[in-house]
């Protein structure tokens, strides 16, 4: 049974696009990634509008005062089995805005990170790589 | 009809924080009647990172690596204004060579902003072929990107006195025939655009600003130039190599949303034809003259100025003879021009919202670095009690080895 959840869940990704504070880079990468040059929605990837379709949640920005605690109400939201990918140097550690007061702490304290992809921004080809071990990893 | 009657009739539509119309979070508040929007309501703070204060504790240089990540779609306009400001500080002179190349990559991110939004725009519409077209032909953009400067965004090549990395003038001829390549299919937006009967359909006439509110709202960028408005800083106050080379603002008259795509999709070709003066200046110019090789700065005030792909961005610094700013304040163009919602979106449709909303090409990341606090409501968006739980929180961190003090 856990087989089978692991291979639906593998299968056809639902991706659920979660900003924390980012400075729009990372989004926008993400986004690239769907678009003709990278495209792949070939693969069955999609991005969803919301967090309750979602089968997978990517995660950039750091977590801020305001965000932080909605960060984890939309992963509380969404349906288990389900992973984060953390995208980009911020969402992983902070990058240069861990010294900012307005940081609140992690990404991977307040939520389980499942993939860090770090860069600053992430080529497309780093997101799709990141994906592509995350889903040899979850299949075993 | 008393306040309070009116407000029983009206229901509100949250919008957000997390919702698939804009990738940053942002809450909008629609009220509407009906389908008749009557007013709106934003709420910001969600992307407040701090960057002002955390200017204040990074000397100089670091700081153009900073405000670079201030935005990622206007990753050269914040480095670009910052610099200006410094040089303006330290009565700077840069070589031209620099200021050439300058242009060159202010230039290619308006290219790609503007795309970007294009392909939104459509997006938002419903129409997704708009979309994919624009993103296709986007990349072409990165790559000029990353072949002058090493990466696709985060070009990290401003710096106090010059550039980081030259344009070799060898490369030149091959930077010059990508930029040819861009104009076959820029064109052809061009006509998508003016021809394509839905788009009409959709734009003509919605959200639009006036000439006399564009002016009261104090708007910037292309959403003033679309409403006849024609200022813009690279030909008032000019900087860098915009004087050097030939070109035109772009005005038109009407204010709508077709006007807003009409004038970013010309001010497009207007960039081309600028990158295209700025390889031919660069071919004048020694090979290896960029940098004014800048000691120290000096105590003072200056001032710096860019016009982003959304509108003048404006920085200020101060400095007291340190190695570091004593103060930076970064004014970002959706600061001024993400109020004008209020007025273009009412008196429309629910449907319509979306693109109005999105016609200036807001980008919060620019506008939050500073809390808001909704002086109507009263409303403390960052309240005194999560001030305490953000102190209590930082001393724990220092007490588990999470955070070390600077």
């Amino acid at each position: 049974m856990a087989k089978l959840t692991m291979e639906a869940l593998t299968r056809s990704i639902g991706v659920f696009h979660a900003a924390c504070s980012p400075c729009n880079n990372c989004d926008i990468e993400i986004l690239d990634v769907l678009t003709p040059r990278y495209d792949v929605e070939r693969f069955g990837i999609t991005l969803v509008g919301s967090i309750r379709h979602a089968d997978a949640m990517l995660v950039t920005g750091i977590p801020n005062m305001k965000t932080a605690e909605k960060i984890k109400y939309i992963y509380e939201q969404m349906p288990k089995p389900g992973v984060v990918i953390a995208v980009g140097t911020c969402a992983c550690g902070g990058n240069m805005f861990r010294h900012s007061y307005n940081f609140v702490k992690p990404l991977d304290e307040i939520i389980p990170v499942n993939m860090y992809i770090p860069a600053c921004p992430p080529n497309p080809e780093a997101i799709i790589m990141g994906v592509v071990k995350l889903i040899k990893a979850l299949r075993g | 009809m008393s306040e309070n009657e009116k407000d029983k009739k009206t229901t509100i539509i949250p919008i957000g924080p997390y919702h698939p119309l804009q990738e940053e979070p942002e809450f909008f508040e629609l009220h509407v009647e009906g389908e008749k929007v009557i007013k709106l309501d934003i709420t910001l703070g969600y992307n407040h990172r701090g960057i002002e204060k955390m200017a204040e504790s990074m000397h100089y240089d670091q700081v153009a690596f900073l405000v670079e990540r201030v935005c990622g779609i206007c990753s050269a306009s914040h480095p670009f204004a910052y610099v200006n400001a410094v040089e303006d500080l330290a009565d700077i002179v840069i070589p031209d060579r620099a200021k050439y190349i300058r242009s060159i990559i202010g230039e290619l991110e308006r290219l790609h902003s503007h795309l970007l939004w294009l392909g939104l725009a459509g997006h938002f519409l419903g129409y997704n072929t708009v979309w994919m077209w624009a993103w296709k032909y986007r990349e072409p953009v990165l790559d000029i990107c990353e072949r002058i400067t090493g990466n696709r965004n985060h070009y990290a090549m401003f710096k106090i006195g010059g550039v980081r990395k030259d344009i070799l003038n060898a490369d030149i001829a091959g930077i010059w025939k990508m930029c040819d390549e861009l104009i076959k299919p820029l064109e052809m937006f061009r006509g998508a655009v003016m021809d394509d009967p839905v788009i009409h359909a959709r734009t003509k006439g919605v959200g639009i600003l006036t000439k006399q509110e564009a002016i009261d709202w104090c708007l910037l960028g292309p959403t003033v130039r679309a409403s006849g408005v024609a200022i813009d800083v690279r030909r008032d106050d000019p900087y860098a190599a915009y004087n050097m080379v030939d070109w035109k603002v772009i005005v038109t008259e009407n204010g709508d949303v077709f006007d807003k795509a009409m004038v970013r999709i010309l001010e497009m070709l207007e960039s081309v034809k600028i990158i295209k003066g700025c390889l031919e200046g660069l071919k004048k110019t020694k090979e290896g003259e960029i940098d004014a090789k800048v000691k120290s700065i000096p105590a003072g005030e200056g001032i710096g100025r860019h016009e982003a792909p959304r509108g003048e961005v404006f920085h200020y610094v101060r400095g007291d003879g340190t190695n570091r700013p004593a103060r930076h304040k970064i004014r970002a163009p959706s600061y001024m021009n993400v109020p004008s919602n209020q007025i273009s979106a009412i008196g429309g449709t629910i449907s319509d919202a979306a693109i109005v909303l999105a016609a200036v090409d807001p980008c919060y990341c620019c506008t939050e670095r500073c809390a808001v606090i909704d002086t109507r409501t009263k409303k403390k968006i960052l309240s005194g009690e999560d001030l305490v739980r953000l102190s209590q929180q930082r001393t724990k961190d220092i007490i588990s080895g999470v955070w070390k003090p600077k």
